[in-house]
């Protein structure tokens, strides 16, 4: 069997054969460089204008040879998920494997055919490199080991949601998301690298990595224990929020960002609503403070500031002036996006660290804010923007003429109005694909067809809803007009409403950058409907402030004058949410937290000044 | 004192000594030593001295992600790096139960029969070395080389090549590489009968390693010995053929033995299995274009990688003998233990040490080299 037996005796002259090896090239190297695979993995470069400094090629170097560096002048901008840092590679620990270039969420980062340094002795810290686009020696050298699509070890793709079916969610207001199932859950949270741009990005710097990490490990307790770090409106966040966290997601370079919103409504879902309580009341102060606090206003600005000032131990009471608490959460968004009991739900959770809410009581003419400043140690304002701005074009007087936000608080609190079998929409943004989508399932329902037209300024390519709003709002029979500015709500000759007309737009802002449309006058539609509605956006009723007090607060273009704390220019009032700050759930919350910080700070002063 | 109460202090015979043999030896594999205690120069007994290299490969890769230690795993064989990375590839996709492509199997056993060539060039040249003869060391290093530069167009890396990951390879060959493999297989086969002529049939050669260092069959099987050394024994063991993995059973080759049990056969087997190897290539030659699809199954995210509970042992044929991978997970991100069959742990230790009695100091080399073993995987 084997080529040679073991007893072959050999010959003593066969090794004479290798003379004729004089004749032959010689196998060594040759003196001049040497060029490398085009696979080669030599030293690194990276694209200074693609990285955005996530720190995923550090986590994965198996030699810690990677160390982040901040670089000066570079953009750094949490809400666009970009840091100023760029990864350095230590040379002396490196082992040029080329993990970092395969997990790279950006593929900024590759490997060069180049592959020589040498040093002197007083230059070893020259094996401690920042790569960048130029190359080690700024001698530019073709890539070798480089992103490919075999080689990515980054999941694009998201798990999908599934969701009641167009035809089947068209007349009624069932949740339209069915949530993630604990295998999907699991999965979806695997494909976090764990960078931290969504906690940087949010505005109230969820720890979004930690909880995304415990859902990973199944651990849905503690995913809801970091949320309650900074975010007691968790279920209405996990259906709502308007996810920066999603934007800035490093994974979202190059494909569907990790589902972080879905993520935490799974994990709320998961735990029961008793445990929640539980896990949110952890770290409550187990004394009382003797302080009161009046907030007004039980959105989730209002409702924050209650929860992190109840958990120090203080007496809060917050009045609201409708029937039940949660603002614009309950009055603002429809119930298919969220429903009711996941907002009563986090409401539960708030009450139960000790906020007293008072319900159908309007501070200004029920209570007066002299009363509240008597009986209380701070008062805190955050009723929000109730009231529609109208467009005060012709004919926009008409009653049926009406804003988006006082029919949605309708359709919530179960008053009913005539819903006609045609309405026009005037706007673009969420709040006018809620009413739409709303009135579009009331039709659907009554009458067994929808006709419901939206008609924004904007084009679709930069429209302001999000466009999973827009896909959904279509596939239930909304009918979207992008560029198409409003002219004049058509009263016939016996005053009923017939419709809108509307002009076609040429542009919306002016060459300073200011807002101010103009049309061509020529393409004109008339878009029939028994009903115009203005969603173009809200303000604040300011009428619970009374003569005095308003006079003596500062006001900036009609809107309260408060700074990043909420500080107002009366020593005792703070402001927060909406009215001050907008222009969501989340940044309310923020927005919460931080006043309930500088009430904190306040007191304290207080207390100490006394004694 | 009267001289019969007076006993002599018993010195050793002033022939008799003892010698620290390596680390730092030319007749030594990597980082290695014996402490040899010496009649003349016939040995008496042999301690091997182990721990020069030892960077605690096992341990390391407890505190690493299952994913970083795929550029670990090749340094603990630096001739033979590739049987390292695809049997420890080979535990966790058995863990978890990961069906890898047909595509990535057949690049897989391309690579470990190229390292294998690899490394049997480089064990033959070393063996000529400790003979005196280094024409052969240099040819067969060179020669190595040129199999490098196929692993440095394949992998991007020429000796740790870092190919391999759980789930199959990490990416698809470069065009017509093959067709440049083939022409190195070409050259490789012509050099066959020069390797012969030069060193496996030279009588210099013969002479001085027949009987050298020999064991018999039950000996070897005693002593936990494998591969080529177990072949040279004259029993035809080969995991590639008794345990198949990855696409070795849809490939033919022989399994050559030898029947001699010492350093001469052990040689044999090497010359014969460059043979095989390059059969084999060939036959991944012709089998791979055919072969289409991914060279990855989808696999999580590395830094999110929980590897389900349990234990295996995966076992390959290294140039040097049957490796495993003994691995336990309790489930989480990293290996709880990872135990390395290194096949020349047994081959330098209690083999070695046995075989060197009664041979010559001149002998323990050629002993060490015609055993190919190789010291980190003692030093794991």
């Amino acid at each position: 069997m084997s080529d040679i037996s073991y007893k072959d005796k050999g010959s003593i002259l066969g090794p004479f054969k290798s003379l004729s090896f004089f004749s032959r090239k010689p196998v060594t190297e040759p003196f001049e460089p040497r060029i490398a695979a085009d696979n080669y993995r030599g030293f690194h470069v990276n694209d200074w204008d693609v990285c955005i400094g996530c720190s995923t090629c550090q986590k994965v170097c198996d030699n810690a040879a990677i160390t982040m560096i901040k670089i000066p002048g570079l953009p750094d901008d949490p809400v666009m998920g970009i840091r100023n840092e760029r990864p350095a590679i230590d040379y002396g620990r490196c082992c040029w494997c080329g993990l970092c270039v395969d997990i790279c969420p950006t593929s900024s980062i590759s490997l060069t055919q180049e592959y020589v340094h040498t040093c002197r002795e007083n230059e070893l810290d020259s094996y401690f490199i920042l790569p960048d686009p130029n190359g080690m020696h700024n001698k530019l050298f073709p890539k070798g080991w480089s992103k490919t699509g075999d080689a990515d070890l980054v999941d694009l793709e998201r798990q999908p949601m599934a969701e009641m079916e167009p035809q089947s969610r068209s007349d009624n207001f069932d949740e339209i998301v069915d949530g993630f199932t604990k295998q999907q859950a699991i999965i979806e949270a695997s494909r976090c690298v764990q960078c931290g741009m969504c906690h940087d990005s949010c505005p109230t710097n969820m720890h979004a990595p930690e909880y995304i990490r415990a859902i990973w490990e199944g651990d849905a307790e503690e995913a809801v224990r970091q949320m309650y770090r900074t975010n007691p409106f968790s279920h209405v966040c996990g259906r709502v929020c308007t996810h920066r966290c999603e934007t800035a997601c490093s994974i979202g370079r190059r494909g569907d960002p990790v589902a972080i919103r879905w993520l935490k409504r799974y994990a709320m879902d998961a735990v029961s609503d008793e445990r929640v309580r539980e896990i949110a009341a952890e770290g409550k102060a187990d004394f009382v403070s003797g302080k009161k606090i009046a907030i007004i206003g039980s959105g989730p600005a209002g409702l924050t500031t209650a929860f992190d000032l109840a958990k120090n131990g203080h007496a809060v009471t917050v009045y609201e002036a409708l029937h039940k608490p949660g603002g614009m959460t309950r009055y603002g968004i429809p119930e298919y996006r969220l429903p009711y009991d996941r907002l009563d739900a986090d409401i539960d959770v708030i009450k139960s660290v000790g906020v007293r809410i008072e319900c159908n009581v309007r501070i200004g003419s029920d209570i007066t804010m002299e009363q509240l400043r008597q009986d209380f140690d701070a008062v805190v304002v955050a009723i929000g923007l109730q009231q529609g701005r109208s467009t005060r074009i012709p004919g926009s007087d008409h009653e049926q003429v009406r804003a988006s936000v006082d029919l949605l608080r309708m359709i919530t609190a179960g008053e009913s109005f005539d819903v006609p079998e045609s309405v026009v929409v005037i706007g673009g943004g969420n709040v006018a694909m809620d009413i739409a989508r709303s009135l579009a399932r009331m039709q659907k329902s009554q009458y067994g067809k929808v006709a419901v037209t939206v008609s924004a300024l904007e084009d679709f390519d930069h429209f302001l809803a999000d466009p999973e709003e827009v896909k959904e709002a279509r596939e239930e029979g909304v009918v979207i007009l992008d560029s198409r500015g409003p002219k004049e709500c058509v009263i016939d000759k016996n005053g009923k409403l017939e419709g809108l007309t509307t002009l076609g737009v040429i542009s919306i802002f002016d060459d300073d950058g200011r807002f101010a449309p103009s049309y061509d006058e020529v393409d004109e539609q008339l878009h029939h409907g028994g009903m115009v509605i203005e969603s173009i956006g809200q303000m604040s009723d300011i009428s619970l402030f009374g003569e005095e007090l308003t006079e003596e607060l500062e006001w900036n273009r009609g809107r309260l004058q408060a700074d990043e704390d909420g500080v107002t220019s009366v020593s005792w009032l703070w402001s927060a949410g909406d009215m001050v700050h907008g222009p969501d759930v989340v940044h309310a919350v923020a927005d919460g937290h931080r006043v309930a910080a500088s009430i904190e700070t306040y007191l304290n002063e207080g207390s100490s000044n006394n004694e | 004192m009267r001289p019969e109460n007076y006993e002599a202090i018993k010195q050793p015979p002033s022939n008799e000594f003892e010698l620290n043999f390596g680390p730092n030896h030319p007749g030594i594999e990597g980082n290695y030593a014996f402490r040899v205690k010496l009649n003349g120069d016939e040995v008496l007994s042999a301690r091997a001295d182990a721990g020069y290299l030892h960077r605690g490969f096992e341990k390391l890769m407890e505190g690493r992600l299952w994913i970083q230690n795929i550029a670990l795993v090749p340094r603990i064989c630096v001739p033979d790096p590739v049987p390292m990375e695809v049997c420890y590839s080979l535990a966790i996709e058995e863990l978890c139960g990961l069906e890898i492509p047909e595509r990535a199997q057949w690049l897989r056993v391309m690579q470990l029969e190229m390292s294998r060539l690899a490394a049997h060039l480089f064990a033959f040249g070393g063996h000529a070395a400790t003979t005196g003869m280094y024409t052969p060391m240099f040819w067969g290093v060179a020669d190595r080389d040129l199999i490098l530069d196929r692993f440095e167009e394949l992998t991007g890396g020429r000796v740790y090549s870092i190919y391999n990951i759980p789930g199959g390879v990490r990416r698809d060959m470069p065009d017509g590489f093959l067709d440049r493999l083939g022409a190195l297989l070409d050259y490789l086969d012509s050099r066959l009968p020069d390797y012969d002529s030069l060193f496996f049939r030279n009588q210099v050669f013969i002479r001085r390693a027949r009987d050298v260092g020999a064991m018999t069959q039950e000996q070897a099987l005693k002593w936990g010995v494998t591969g080529p050394n177990l072949r040279a024994t004259g029993l035809a063991f080969d995991v590639r053929r008794d345990d198949p993995y990855l696409a070795y059973e849809k490939i033919d080759f022989d399994v050559v033995t030898q029947p001699g049990g010492d350093a001469l056969s052990r040689n044999l087997v090497r010359r014969a299995e460059l043979k095989q190897s390059i059969r084999i290539l060939r036959q991944v030659i012709k089998h791979l274009p055919s072969v289409k699809g991914a060279v990855r199954c989808p696999i999580p995210n590395p830094l999110a990688w929980n590897v389900p509970a349990g234990e295996t042992y995966t076992r390959v044929e290294s140039s040097k003998g049957e490796l495993a991978y003994y691995v336990v997970s309790n489930g989480g991100d990293k290996p709880y233990r990872v135990h390395v069959r290194g096949p020349s742990s047994m081959h330098a230790v209690q083999v070695l040490e046995k075989l060197a009695v009664g041979s010559r100091l001149e002998d323990i080399a050629q002993i060490m080299f015609s055993l190919d073993a190789c010291p980190p995987e003692v030093d794991r």
